[in-house]
C-alpha cells in the first residue's frame, strides 16, 4: 500500500515572512511595544510604535518555545534599525507563551485576538473565529476588544490548522491553494462523516478509490470543518460584525463555506500579501497592544 | 455442525471456523485496498487448515466495520454482540469486555451467557485505537510491535497529549527533540490511550471479570498501562484478536440452533 516512490513535497507548508510598514519611522522617545505570539504551528510577532503597527513576522514554530520566541523576535527586528534593548515592553501570548525569554508578561491568546481583531478591523467587531494550528475558539468581545465570553476546543485537531496540513499531505495539494481547490467543484457534496482526523483520512481514501477526485474529497472535508467552527460560534452567540483571525483565516473554503452555514459574511481580511495587516498576526499584534497599556500602566 | 465467523476489520480480516462448538481453524490477513478479496483469501486459508469445503458450512456471519463487504455471509452481527458471545465462551466469568482494534475501542458489558446489556464506543476519535500506536511508533522510529516491550523499560512517563492523534504527533515529536529517552515516550503514549479507553470504560461502569481483546490485547505496554489506570485485573484470552470472528461463528450456531427449534 506504500508509495513505491517516496513523495517528499512539503505539501503543509507555508509561507514564513516578515513585514516592515513603510515610511513609518520610530524615535528613542516612542512607546515601542512587542507581542510575541508563540503558537504551537506557528509563531508570530509584531511591533507597535505608539500604538500602531510597525513590523511583523510570521515562522514556524520549532520543537523549542523559547527559541521559536528568539526566532520570529529576530525576525521581526530585522529590518527595522531597532534592538531588543529598544523594546519597552513585550507581551508573550499563545500556546508556547509561558516559555517567550524577553516577555514582561503572558496574557491568554484569547484576550489578545479580540484585542488584535478590534486593531485590525475596528471597535465594531463582536464576534472573532480563530482557527489556529491546535485549536478552534469562538470569542465574543465588546466595542474596547475586551473578551464577554468564549468557547474553544482544543482536545481534537479537526478542522485546526494542523489538520488541515495533514489534509494537504495526504490529497498532496499545497496547503496555501487548499482553499482555492476546495471551491472549484461544480457542487458542494456531502460534508465527510468522520471528523477525527485520523479517521478522515482513512474516510478520504475510500473517497478517492470511489472515484471521487481530490476536489471533491476536499471540500466534503473543509465543508464538515466548517461545520464545526459554525456550531462553535453559534454556541459563543453570533453577533456582528463578525471576522476570522489565525492561520485559516487565509482559507477562502473555510471562511466562506463558514459565512455560508452562518448566513453572515465575515469582514474582509486585509490583502496580507500587499502590506494589509495579516489576521494571522492578531494575536501578536493584540499582545503588543496590550503590552502598551501595560507600560503605560506601569509608568505611572 | 459447522459454522464461521468472518471479521471484516479495518485493518486486518479475520475468519473463525467451528465445529460443533470448537475452534478447527482460524486465519488473518490485511484489509488492504479490496476488502472483500482479502476475505475471500482468509476464508480459502482457514478452509484448508480446517481441511473442509464450503459446502460443509451450515452457516456463516459476518461482522466488523467492513461486514457489509463480508463474501459468502448469511448475514451480520453486530461487533458488540460478537464480543459479548466469544468473551464469554473464551472466559467464562467475563461481564466487561473491552475490544482495541485499529481504529475502534469499545467496551461491552454482558450477562452469564454472553448477552450484551449495553456499550460504549470511541466514534468519533482515533487516539484511543491502534492507530494511536501505529502513528507514534513511527513519529518514534520504531516497529509497532517493538512499542509495547519498549514502553516496559521505562522508570517514569513523560506526559503527552492524550486527546488526539494529530497532537499526539507534534508532541512525541518535541519530546525527542527534548531528548525523552525512547521507553520513557513509549510509556507515554501507551498511558495516553489507557487514559483514553479507561475513561471510556468508566462511562459504561466496570463489572468483574474484565476480559481485553482485539489485535491490541496483544500489546504489553498498553495492557501494562491499562492496568495501571483502571487499577483492576485483567483477563486476556489467546488469539484476542479473532474475538469478532469467533463470536460471529458462536452466533451463526445458535442461529442454526434455533431455525430447528
Amino acid at each position: 500500500m506504500k508509495e513505491k516512490v517516496a513523495d517528499t513535497k512539503e505539501y503543509w507548508r507555508w509561507q514564513e515572512y516578515h513585514y516592515v510598514v513603510p515610511n513609518k519611522s520610530w524615535k528613542s522617545k516612542d512607546v515601542i511595544t512587542a507581542g510575541v505570539d508563540v503558537g504551537s504551528v506557528g509563531s508570530k510577532a509584531a511591533i507597535m510604535i505608539d500604538g500602531e503597527v510597525y513590523a511583523w513576522a510570521i515562522t514556524r514554530t520549532g520543537s523549542n518555545s523559547p527559541d521559536s520566541a528568539k526566532k520570529v523576535m529576530d525576525m521581526v527586528l530585522d529590518g527595522t534599525g531597532l534592538k531588543q534593548s529598544d523594546i519597552k515592553y513585550t507581551v508573550g501570548t499563545g500556546y508556547g507563551r509561558v516559555n517567550v525569554p524577553m516577555a514582561n508578561k503572558a496574557i491568554t491568546e484569547i484576550a489578545c485576538h479580540a484585542k488584535g481583531a478590534n486593531y485590525i478591523w475596528g471597535s465594531k467587531v463582536r464576534t472573532i473565529l480563530d482557527v489556529g494550528g491546535q485549536d478552534i475558539k469562538a470569542i465574543h468581545c465588546d466595542e474596547t476588544g475586551r473578551v464577554t465570553s468564549f468557547l474553544m476546543n482544543d482536545k481534537c485537531a479537526a478542522g485546526t490548522g494542523r489538520g488541515m496540513e495533514v489534509f494537504a499531505d495526504l490529497l498532496k495539494i499545497p496547503i496555501e491553494e487548499i482553499g482555492q481547490v476546495s471551491l472549484s467543484i461544480d457542487e458542494e457534496p456531502p460534508p465527510v462523516s468522520c471528523t477525527c482526523v485520523a479517521f478522515a483520512k482513512t474516510e478520504a481514501v475510500g473517497l478517492l478509490r470511489k472515484g471521487w477526485t481530490k476536489e471533491k474529497v476536499l471540500a466534503a472535508y473543509t465543508r464538515a470543518m466548517a461545520i464545526r467552527m459554525a456550531n462553535l460560534v453559534n454556541r459563543v452567540g453570533l453577533e456582528r460584525e463578525f471576522v476570522v483571525t489565525g492561520g485559516q483565516s487565509k482559507n477562502m473554503g473555510i471562511v466562506s463555506r463558514v459565512e455560508n452555514i452562518l448566513g453572515v459574511k465575515a469582514l474582509p481580511a486585509p490583502n496580507w500579501r500587499e502590506g494589509g495587516l495579516d489576521p494571522m498576526v492578531a494575536g501578536a499584534i493584540g499582545a503588543a497592544a496590550l503590552a502598551k497599556a501595560l507600560y503605560e500602566k506601569q509608568g505611572k | 455442525m459447522i459454522t464461521a465467523g468472518i471479521d471484516m476489520g479495518i485493518q486486518t480480516v479475520k475468519v473463525v471456523i467451528l465445529k460443533d462448538g470448537a475452534v478447527i481453524a482460524r486465519s488473518k490477513t490485511f484489509s488492504g485496498f479490496e476488502p472483500t478479496k482479502a476475505a475471500e483469501q482468509a476464508f480459502e486459508e482457514a478452509l484448508k487448515t480446517a481441511k473442509i469445503s464450503k459446502s460443509d458450512i451450515t452457516q456463516i456471519l459476518a461482522t466488523g466495520a467492513g461486514m457489509d463487504m463480508a463474501p459468502y455471509a448469511n448475514g451480520t452481527i453486530s461487533m458488540m454482540s460478537a464480543d459479548a458471545k466469544a468473551g464469554v465462551y473464551l472466559i467464562p466469568s467475563a461481564r466487561t469486555i473491552i475490544d482495541v482494534g485499529a481504529e475502534e475501542a469499545r467496551a461491552v458489558k454482558c450477562d452469564e451467557r454472553g448477552v450484551m446489556a449495553d456499550f460504549v464506543v470511541n466514534e468519533r476519535c482515533a487516539a484511543g485505537a491502534g492507530t494511536f500506536i501505529e502513528a507514534m511508533a513511527r513519529a518514534l522510529e520504531v516497529k509497532m510491535e517493538d512499542m509495547g516491550p519498549l514502553s516496559l523499560k521505562a522508570e517514569r512517563a513523560s506526559p503527552i497529549n492524550a486527546s488526539c492523534v494529530i497532537f499526539g504527533e507534534s508532541d512525541v515529536v518535541t519530546l525527542i527533540h527534548r531528548q525523552e529517552s525512547k521507553p520513557e515516550i513509549a510509556r507515554a503514549v501507551f498511558d495516553a490511550m489507557a487514559d483514553r479507553v479507561s475513561s471510556m470504560v468508566h462511562r459504561l461502569g466496570i463489572n468483574p471479570d474484565v476480559v481485553l481483546v482485539g489485535g491490541v490485547a496483544k500489546d504489553v505496554g498498553f495492557v501494562a498501562s491499562l492496568k495501571r489506570k483502571l487499577g483492576i485485573n485483567i483477563l486476556i484470552p489467546e488469539n484476542p484478536e479473532y474475538t469478532g470472528a469467533l463470536g460471529a461463528a458462536l452466533l451463526a450456531t445458535n442461529r442454526v440452533k434455533g431455525a430447528q427449534k
